[in-house]
């Protein structure tokens, strides 16, 4: 008999040719943005009398310098970068604690409260968008960092995750702390949270991401220029466009906006995956 | 000692307290506090004054919310065909532990990190009239170029191109786990018996990842029932309201003309509809244990 190789399932499903039109399709995919990177490195001028000058030298880094001393948009990115970290602190904490709480202590109603937490995962942002608004116009604290970071808080998705996570831990090792009457607390700061890191890893690259790139919520709640997140701050420059003005300025911002999550994917791609993925694939 | 651990106590849900404070102020209340404004005549300044079911009423009898409702049904109904039947054949074909699959994976999966603004600045200048990168082509072409974005019939076509391309990442890692989860014993049987590779796909591969592709498909339903921010930048809508979502609908109502009420209650209905499609989801993953 051959080799057992032959039988693996990747063998029966994927074959050479399937692979060679994912590989094509992979460059259609790829042309957009090797288009948009063509374009950032062309002078504006050049650009005006035709975009096939994409096709010829020269090429010059002065639409990224224009970037760097535009401090609006690196005002934008402090924004956007303060926003996101603040969250997803937020988000471990709050998740951590109670993903401990779920997984691992009995409290009256806990399965009630579980599965009320679990019906959250199913409210879409915009049956709750207006209600909130005006609540944040109530405490007026729309402008501001925190009223950018809170409602991100609230997601339930961490919590799944992090209860899910603390259930994978074997209990033997809180029972091996209880012995030495190990208080709660510090069963689960010394324990079990240094056991969660790479957990926490995969929960924090994934709500950074989506700080990162939110929309809506900063679209109505940071409504002046200087508390624009980067993702709102470049959508409001798109005005004007049908002329090809600036267009090698436009192609380096969306270049340098999305510098930052590609870098975090490619070091982190295995950990975005698990989470987007909610842990179905490993 | 581990008994006393186990018991029940109040003191332990002090652990869930903190988040439970943001759950509860951030998405109960909101949630019920919509249902509520969409119970009222509301506007910039608050002054909420209950007039039943009236903003459902005039929702349900606007043109635009007419429209609005259309382009979002056909545009789930092509979105979600594509995303799953592309998410699958790129999961048959790149369901291998070489280099080169595992490259294209990461590359398909990578347009998924993008943010909407992004994507659709790339795909706004992709689609530049005459000197966009699809009017070059459709000049070498010798056709003559189309405003893609400007044009009834094909704005909407694009605003699902630039989705699709964003999007088909998490659809194709899905199928992939479930096509790793395929016993290989199933496939040393069929080699066995020398079955063919279409049989083999057909009777083995695709029925036992039948429930993965109808997660993925309901999963698809309920975000692309969702589309916004693609539709407001690229098209804000247009021309003449052809390429207007449910959302941007909202959008507009609640926070362009502050016609609060009556945005909440076309939130509600569009909530109504994505629950009904989790609910589906919810009933297919419940039999996927039993099965």
């Amino acid at each position: 008999m051959a080799d057992r190789s032959a039988f693996s399932p990747e063998n029966l499903t994927a074959n050479r040719t399937l692979f060679w039109i994912a590989a094509v399709l992979a460059a259609l995919m790829l042309a957009p943005v090797l288009w948009i990177l063509g374009l950032s490195l062309k002078n504006n001028q050049d650009l005006m009398h035709g975009t096939d000058a994409v096709f010829r030298a020269p090429y010059t880094l002065k639409n990224y310098a224009d970037i760097l001393v535009n401090s609006q948009v690196f005002g934008w990115f402090l924004n956007s970068l303060i926003v996101a970290t603040g969250q997803t602190l937020g988000v471990l904490t709050l998740c951590s604690l109670a993903g401990y709480a779920f997984a691992r202590l009995e409290f009256p109603f806990r399965r009630a409260i579980f599965i009320i937490v679990l019906f959250g995962l199913a409210v879409p942002e915009q049956a709750v968008i207006i209600a909130r608004h005006q609540m944040f116009n109530w405490v007026g604290l729309h402008n501001t960092h925190i009223a950018l970071m809170l409602p991100g808080m609230s997601s339930a998705f961490g919590v799944f995750l992090m209860t899910q996570f603390f259930n994978a831990i074997p209990k033997e090792i809180d029972e091996a702390a209880m012995l030495d009457n190990t208080s709660q607390f510090r069963i689960f700061w010394k324990v079990l949270l240094p056991l969660t890191l790479p957990a926490q890893a995969t929960l924090g690259i994934f709500t950074f991401l989506l700080a990162w790139n939110d929309y809506w919520w900063p679209l109505i709640s940071a409504t002046k220029k200087e508390m624009y997140t980067l993702t709102i701050g470049i959508a409001s420059t798109q005005t004007n466009f049908a002329q090809s003005e600036g267009l090698g300025f436009l192609s380096a911002q969306a270049i340098f906006a999305s510098l930052p999550v590609v870098i975090v994917y490619i070091f982190f791609q295995r950990h975005i995956v698990t989470a987007v993925s909610g842990g179905a694939v490993k | 000692m581990a008994e006393s651990y186990r018991r029940s106590r109040w003191s332990n849900a002090l652990f869930v307290a903190p988040y439970l404070v943001v759950f509860f102020a951030l998405l109960v209340f909101p949630l019920f506090w919509g249902m509520w404004l969409s119970l009222n005549k509301v506007d910039l300044f608050g002054g909420g004054q209950f007039i039943g079911l009236r903003n459902y009423a005039r929702v349900l009898s606007d043109p635009v919310f007419h429209q609005a409702v259309r382009n979002t049904v056909v545009f789930v109904a092509v979105s979600v065909p594509t995303l799953v039947g592309l998410g699958l054949f790129l999961a048959l074909a790149l369901n291998k532990t070489t280099r080169g699959s595992s490259f294209l994976r990461g590359l398909y999966f990578s347009s998924s990190i993008l943010s909407v603004t992004i994507v659709t600045l790339i795909w706004r200048i992709v689609f530049i009239p005459n000197d966009g990168l699809m009017a070059l082509i459709f000049n070498v072409l010798g056709l003559e170029p189309i405003g893609f974005l400007s044009t009834k019939g094909w704005s909407l076509f694009s605003v699902g191109v630039a989705t699709v391309w964003w999007c088909i990442g998490l659809p194709m890692m899905l199928l992939l786990a479930a096509l790793q989860q395929i016993p290989a014993d199933l496939y040393e049987a069929a080699a066995l018996d020398n079955a063919g590779k279409w049989r083999v796909l057909t009777r083995i591969t695709l029925p036992s990842i039948k429930p993965t592709i109808m997660l993925v498909a309901v999963i698809q339903i309920v975000m692309q029932f969702q589309l916004f921010g693609q539709a407001l930048i690229m098209t804000n809508g247009g021309p003449a309201g052809s390429s207007r979502p449910i959302v941007m609908y909202i959008y507009e109502t609640a926070f362009i003309r502050w016609d609060v009420g009556m945005g909440a209650a076309a939130s509600e209905l569009l909530f109504v509809i994505i629950l009904c499609a989790a609910m589906f989801q919810y009933w297919i993953s419940s039999r996927k244990e039993v099965a």
